[in-house]
């Protein structure tokens, strides 16, 4: 699986991290609730591609899981995050109940779209499922079908849709305040009352029954449990129609003997059940804890929990541990992406949001990302560097360049020591380099010694290295006399490694032959020879009458500029 | 989630350790069949035997990995009284080709008189250095000078703790709020000395060794102890896999002057204690972030144990060492190893007769 969720939502952990404080609270609680959507768009994203590979049995399973994910997080959305007041909240849960729910717009449209919608063995279902859904202008549009065929009940089917055309619903951007909107759905109840009284519907049971639905009789409203299909389903049917205005520190107490009566005495709740009672009793603490329990998916826990942190929620519960809990779970979940082989990647940003424990973490995790590429090498380098973890850039680079000279890819080796500012290996590897220069007669890796840079200061025998190579090219560009300098000056400043001092010497005599090299370079080359004891006596003797050669030579081409 | 896999590793006898190197990639394992055999997980996440080779003259109990700034470097410690360090060497084109490596013996080290039961590398901030503990008691701590010169190991430090030792763990925090410090675990039944597990710690003055707390709560035999990884908190985690799985929490006490000479003295707290296995626990092995810690033991179970928000400590996965759940049924054999080197990967070997195979389970 390509886990696109895993990206896209971390694209949104960031922007969410990013959002300043500064910001007034009513513009952020949109942001928030925007945020939210997007995370709950993902999930349906997720879904959705899974649904298409059906057939496959797993898969069923993690479908059914993200179905509960997103109804506990859409539940969270409507309580916590949009936190919406009486009235509203009583149509958001209406809207989160129908999200949940769409089976029944497919049942709708199979009995619209069929020859004979009124005598569709499902069309009573479909009104009823529609009026328990408060979508009382589609059950109109559905009962419609019916009224045109029998005319000498017509107007029964005219009384039920004037009820249902005049039901009252909350309007929150209107100028109707709650306690208006309270009085006139009161009226409207009593008058839905008195035409069961009346025995209006008493002709048809099916309209009989949905009168009693928008009367709020519990015991009707429980019969349809097959059309509900869930206690919360009922929970919210039976609120529209007997407290629209419920207020949400309300909600607990109905939730609660919502799911008794639904679930009766022979079914216990499901975790999921107790998960959404207790985000109706607004225990938000407990919601996560059972999460993390039932639902073994830190992403979710993980994620929802940042943005509840974010809306302050967290804290206005009175968890101390508040933030803690949201950093506990977010280091979590970016634990369990650092195993993946590509989105650790994606875990860095959230370590770096974990302002207790993410760096250490962060560290930790690091270092042990197989670096299976100089590629995937760098990638993890340049994370370390822009958060100035030294010793995990060192110990990174060091692994490298053990790993090079294993493989005796020197230049690679001495790279990555030069990175890790290892002075030692450095040193090691350069005089492995000068082993086989004096082995083979030339150098490896010109690119890389040509090109050290301030980089060659990092150790006596790297910066002999690099000289001497330098020496090596300014003598093949025949520039004879800076040769010769250079090379004094490295025996001057005392780098050159005893072990080359034979090298350097036969590297020198051709260059006492030249005629540009001066008289002075000549003096001075020639002093540091002659007070070395260890040279091999026949070359010293070599070198002596090569020595007084040059030196009669330089006379005498001074002799003659000068006169 | 965990998933099993199981690998047959062919080793003609009980395996006694499994251990991965740093970056999970690599696995060893020892066996009584006096071999050790290192596994390489390829692109396609398959196992395969990349060397096999006899280490010892007796059946190897342990083997570890030296940290790959080191190079690919191995320990093994055997019921021969040996200690022996190995290094892979780059081999020929076509051994690459057959997906073969070839491992040399850098050194032995024969100061030990009985059966070496453990070794384990000190952290890397130390420089490179090896320790061993055996049946007689003492402890050993070898250092080699020159990282670059395998074959040369000093003696630096003999720690005698009189009676028989089973394990030992360095603490890996490199913090410079505290000095070096080593766990030894003892499998005797002496009554006499009956504290465990004892905390040795470094001394910058006198440069030796000193006793610093012995556990007196763990009385029975300690098969295996580990540090947790630090995550810069100035108390240090230790787990102990002994006829139970015990968490302890070791407190650093503040010094009355900063003159005061001797060892840190330590408020020991007991984190968790789980019995849950019923039996003995053989091993105990941390994840990255001392996050996760998974035990062993002879009911045939691996578990896996974590903390909360607020410390509290539960189980969260229990495995039988073929790989099926624990509601299913299926023969225990019990488990001698666990190796855990980061939040996905773990690593179970089995040691009754007829279950000579390492299973591999990858979250």
């Amino acid at each position: 699986r390509s886990f696109p969720e895993r990206s896209e939502s971390h694209l949104i952990f960031v922007g969410l991290q990013k959002i300043k404080e500064d910001v007034p609270s009513k513009n952020k609680k949109s942001q928030f609730v925007s945020i939210s959507k997007n995370y709950r768009s993902v999930i349906r994203a997720c879904m959705e591609e899974l649904q298409q590979n059906a057939g496959k049995r797993h898969m069923t399973h993690i479908v059914s899981i993200l179905l509960a994910i997103e109804l506990i997080w859409n539940l969270c959305e409507v309580l916590f995050i949009d936190a919406a007041p009486a009235g509203s909240l009583l149509l958001h849960l209406l809207d989160w109940v129908r999200l949940h729910k769409s089976d029944v717009d497919a049942r709708a449209r199979e009995v619209l779209q069929s020859d004979s919608p009124a005598h569709h063995q499902s069309y009573w279902d479909v009104v009823i499922s529609l009026v328990l859904q408060g979508r009382v202008d589609e059950a109109r549009q559905v009962l419609s079908k019916q009224a045109s065929l029998r005319a000498e009940s017509s107007s029964v089917f005219k009384r039920m849709d004037v009820l249902l055309h005049t039901m009252p619903i909350f309007n929150p951007t209107g100028t109707q305040t709650l306690t208006e909107f309270d009085v006139k759905w009161r009226h409207w109840h009593e008058e839905c009352d008195r035409c069961l009284q009346d025995n209006t519907f008493a002709s048809n049971r099916h309209l009989e029954t949905i009168c009693k639905i928008l009367v709020g009789d519990e015991d009707t409203i429980l019969e349809q449990k097959e059309l509900l299909s869930t206690w919360y389903h009922f929970l919210v049917t039976r609120l529209l129609f007997t407290h629209p205005t419920i207020k949400p520190p309300d909600l607990h107490y109905y939730a609660q003997s919502s799911m008794s009566m639904f679930l009766g005495l022979r079914a216990s709740p499901e975790p999921l059940d107790i998960i959404l009672l207790s985000a109706f009793e607004f225990d938000l603490h407990q919601v996560i804890k059972d999460c993390s329990i039932a639902l073994n998916n830190w992403w979710f826990v993980a994620h929802l929990t940042d943005l509840l942190d974010h809306c302050k929620l967290l804290q206005s519960h009175n968890l101390h541990f508040g933030s803690n809990l949201r950093e506990f779970l977010v280091l979590e979940y970016a634990s369990g992406l650092f195993t993946h082989h590509s989105l650790w990647q994606l875990a860095v940003d959230y370590f770096d949001h974990c302002p207790e424990f993410g760096r250490v973490y962060l560290e930790l995790q690091i270092e042990r990302v197989p670096l299976d590429t100089e590629r995937k090498a760098i990638k993890v380098l340049r994370i370390c560097e822009d958060r100035q973890m030294s010793e995990q850039v060192r110990s990174i680079c060091k692994i490298m360049a053990k790993r090079a000279l294993r493989n005796n890819r020197l230049g690679s080796a001495l790279s990555w020591s030069i990175r890790a500012k290892d002075a030692a290996f450095a040193t090691l590897i350069s005089e492995r380099f000068l082993q086989d220069y004096c082995n083979k007669g030339s150098f490896t890796d010109l690119d890389l010694l040509d090109n050290l840079g301030p980089a060659m200061l990092l150790s006596d025998r790297l910066t002999f290295l690099g000289k001497y190579r330098e020496f090596h090219r300014l003598y093949g560009e025949n520039r004879f006399s800076e040769a010769a300098k250079l090379l004094l000056s490295l025996m001057t400043a005392k780098i050159a490694p005893r072990s080359l001092w034979m090298t350097l010497l036969t590297d020198a005599l051709p260059l006492l032959e030249q005629k540009e090299v001066k008289t002075q370079t000549t003096h001075a080359l020639q002093s540091h020879f002659t007070l070395d004891e260890d040279i091999e006596s026949t070359k010293t003797e070599l070198l002596r009458l090569a020595l007084a050669r040059n030196l009669a030579m330089a006379i005498v081409k001074e002799g003659t500029i000068e006169t | 989630m965990f998933v099993a896999k199981s690998i047959a590793a062919d080793h003609k006898d009980l395996i006694h350790d499994v251990s991965y190197d740093f970056h999970g990639r690599r696995m060893a394992t020892c066996s009584s069949d006096q071999s050790v055999k290192v596994w390489d997980k390829g692109d396609d996440g398959e196992w395969r035997c990349t060397a096999s080779w006899k280490t010892h003259s007796g059946s190897v109990w342990r083997v570890t990995w030296a940290h790959p700034e080191f190079g690919q470097v191995l320990a093994s410690c055997s019921f021969d009284r040996t200690a022996a360090v190995w290094e892979e060497i780059v081999g020929e084109s076509n051994d690459k080709q057959r997906g073969q490596s070839h491992w040399i013996k850098r050194t032995t080290l024969v100061d030990s008189r009985t059966s070496v039961t453990d070794v384990k590398f000190a952290p890397k901030h130390m420089g490179l250095m090896l320790t061993t503990c055996s049946a007689d008691g003492v402890v050993r701590i070898y250092e080699a000078p020159d990282v670059m010169n395998l074959s040369q190991w000093s003696l630096q430090h003999e720690i005698s703790c009189k009676l028989s030792c089973s394990c030992i763990s360095w603490n890996p925090s490199s913090s410079r709020a505290h000095p070096p410090m080593i766990a030894v675990g003892r499998d005797d039944s002496n009554v006499t000395y009956s504290g465990k597990v004892q905390i040795y710690e470094y001394n910058e003055n006198t440069r030796k060794y000193a006793k610093a707390e012995t556990l007196m709560t763990v009385t029975d035999p300690v098969h295996d102890i580990t540090f947790a990884p630090n995550l810069g908190r100035s108390f240090h985690v230790l787990a102990i896999a002994t006829k139970d799985v015990r968490i302890f929490k070791l407190v650093p006490l503040r010094r009355e002057s900063a003159n005061s000479s001797g060892p840190t003295k330590f408020e020991v707290q007991v984190m968790a204690q789980f019995d849950s296995h019923n039996s003995q626990v053989w091993r105990v092995s941390w994840n990255i972030t001392s996050t996760l810690l998974a035990s062993s033991g002879d009911d045939g179970c691996v578990r896996l144990w974590k903390a909360n928000y607020m410390d509290n400590w539960k189980c969260t996965g229990i495995l039988r060492g073929d790989g099926s759940p624990v509601n299913g049924s299926g023969h225990a054999a019990p488990l001698s190893a666990v190796g855990v080197p980061g939040a996905a990967q773990m690593l179970v070997g089995a040691t009754s007769a007829g279950r000579k195979k390492a299973q591999l389970m990858p979250g």
